[in-house]
């Protein structure tokens, strides 16, 4: 079947298989490889990444229900003059990571979080990052990575292309 | 993990679903959120031949106020619930237990028809909607019927809607201020619940005390005669045949159904 699919303001058409997951169809066929597949079972949450504002866990959606969505990945959030997203920029500078491995999924989960709630709590950044495992256990440096990110206002909770992007 | 092959039809209303579901017949599943059917099918549990992906019916989500009522469309993802204005006002109950499914990401997918069609004993939102009373609307070539929820859960996995008919609304009465309660026993914040209980007007369903969400009947009764909440919640698991798992064993899920309820009672008592 043919599926046409915004990915970081790039749309593209394509000719997928309709058991095709979402994970598989940006890491293979789009070649975007950031998001990783952990647990493949809905509960590691490294496969996170936003479709039409909302994050979801993209080893549980079918490319086919992407179709005609604005996805958004962690290649996407990176300016092109290399800049930091607000939220990576927080990892970075609280060590919000240690191999590394859940930090996509982390950093694309954070975002969710802080649109919907631009002033969060420690509890509830702690409450929103639920369906994100980290194996290195580094929580504490990623909650506070969430909490400097919000300082930066609400261009932390927002993914770039979604303002670009006129339908 | 990947799905058997399958033919996916994307059904633009709720008449295009139902035709398919005729054409198709026992190989086809209806897809909303895919969070219970894709982990599933992925696990090779289930293998439809066709999927009719019932997931961007623009009408089926909505929440309106209906005389004493409100009615859910349902297409109505989780969080929507979660976040509404009017369910948080009319029916606060619904608003939290949508709240209590897993994590937000998976808020983000999952849809109200698809958890009362799944029909498992441990979810949330079907043990609020068990004890708020009130319909799930189905739909089929005859027509369109109510189910009352106290008939809709028959079983494991089981529910009275037919296979060609799907899940278009849930109607729920409006309990405005009523005090409610709901108790989810968990080992980690977004797993299921090992036991949970809500309350609200009297009356209390249990999640995960056997093979479907269920009243605690016993509780509800001492409760209409004048028993206390100590006296009434002590009854709570009568009648229920809870299962041993890795988790808890049947002794200690009837204890907690126990404590669980008279922490819901008093909560809302409380209110
Ligand atoms: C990691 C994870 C954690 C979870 N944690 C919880 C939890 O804590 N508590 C909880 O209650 N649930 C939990 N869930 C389940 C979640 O609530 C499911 O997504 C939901 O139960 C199913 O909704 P869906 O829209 O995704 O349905 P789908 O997966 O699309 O469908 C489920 C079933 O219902 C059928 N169906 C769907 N819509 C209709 C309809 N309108 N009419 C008739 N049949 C229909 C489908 O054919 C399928 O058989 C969890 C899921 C995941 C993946
Ligand atoms: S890989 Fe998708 S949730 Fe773990
Ligand atoms: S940094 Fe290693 S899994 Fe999170």
């Amino acid at each position: 079947m043919q599926v046409s699919i915004t990915v970081n303001g790039e749309q593209r058409t394509d000719e997928v298989e309709p058991r095709l997951l979402l994970a598989h169809y940006l890491r293979e066929v789009r070649g975007l490889r950031a998001t990783n597949i952990g647990c493949d079972s809905t509960s590691c949450g490294a496969c996170t990444v936003i479709v039409d504002g909302l994050s979801v866990k993209s080893c549980t959606v079918l490319t086919a229900q992407a179709d005609g969505a604005q996805v958004t990945t962690l290649e996407g959030l990176t300016g092109a003059d290399g800049e930091l997203h607000p939220v990576q920029a927080a990892f970075r500078a609280e060590h919000g990571l240690q191999c590394g491995f859940c930090t996509p999924g982390m950093v694309m989960a954070a975002i969710g979080v802080l649109a919907d709630n631009p002033d969060p709590t420690d509890r509830e950044v702690r409450e929103g990052l639920e369906g994100n495992l980290c194996r290195c256990t580094g929580y504490h440096n990623i909650v506070r990575a969430v909490l400097t990110a919000a300082q930066a206002g609400p261009a932390a909770g927002q993914v770039p292309q979604a303002q670009e992007v006129e339908a | 993990m990947i799905p058997t092959a399958f033919d996916y039809v994307r059904a633009r209303s709720v008449d295009e679903a139902l035709a398919a579901l005729t054409e198709h017949g026992e190989d086809a599943k209806l897809l909303a959120g895919g969070h219970s059917l894709l982990p599933i099918m992925k696990l090779r549990l289930a293998i439809p031949t066709v999927l009719i992906d019932i997931g961007g019916i623009p009408d089926l989500s909505y929440v309106r106020v209906e005389g004493d009522e409100v009615a859910v469309g349902a297409g109505t993802r989780l969080f929507e619930i979660e976040r509404d204005e009017v369910v948080r006002a009319e029916v606060p109950l619904l608003s939290h237990v949508a709240g209590r499914v897993g994590d937000p990401q998976v808020r983000h997918r999952a849809t109200l028809g698809g958890t009362v069609a799944h029909s498992d004993p441990a979810s949330d939102v079907p043990t609020g909607l068990l004890a708020l009373g009130g319909d799930v609307v189905v739909q089929g070539p005859a027509g369109r019927r109510s189910i009352p929820v106290t008939a809709c859960w028959t079983g494991f996995f089981e529910t009275d809607v037919a296979a060609d008919e799907m899940v278009v609304e849930v109607r729920v009465p409006r309990t405005g201020s009523s005090g409610w309660g709901y108790e989810k026993f968990t080992r980690r914040e977004n797993d299921w619940a090992i036991v949970a209980a809500a309350a609200v007007e009297g009356r209390v369903a249990l999640a995960n005390m056997a093979g479907t969400v269920v009243r605690a009947a016993a509780t509800e009764e001492a409760l209409a005669r004048g028993a206390s909440i100590a006296e009434a919640a002590a009854l709570a698991d009568q009648g229920t045949s809870p299962s041993s798992d890795m988790h808890a064993d049947a002794d200690y899920r009837r204890h907690l159904a126990r404590l669980l309820t008279r922490r819901a009672l008093e909560t809302a008592a409380a209110a």
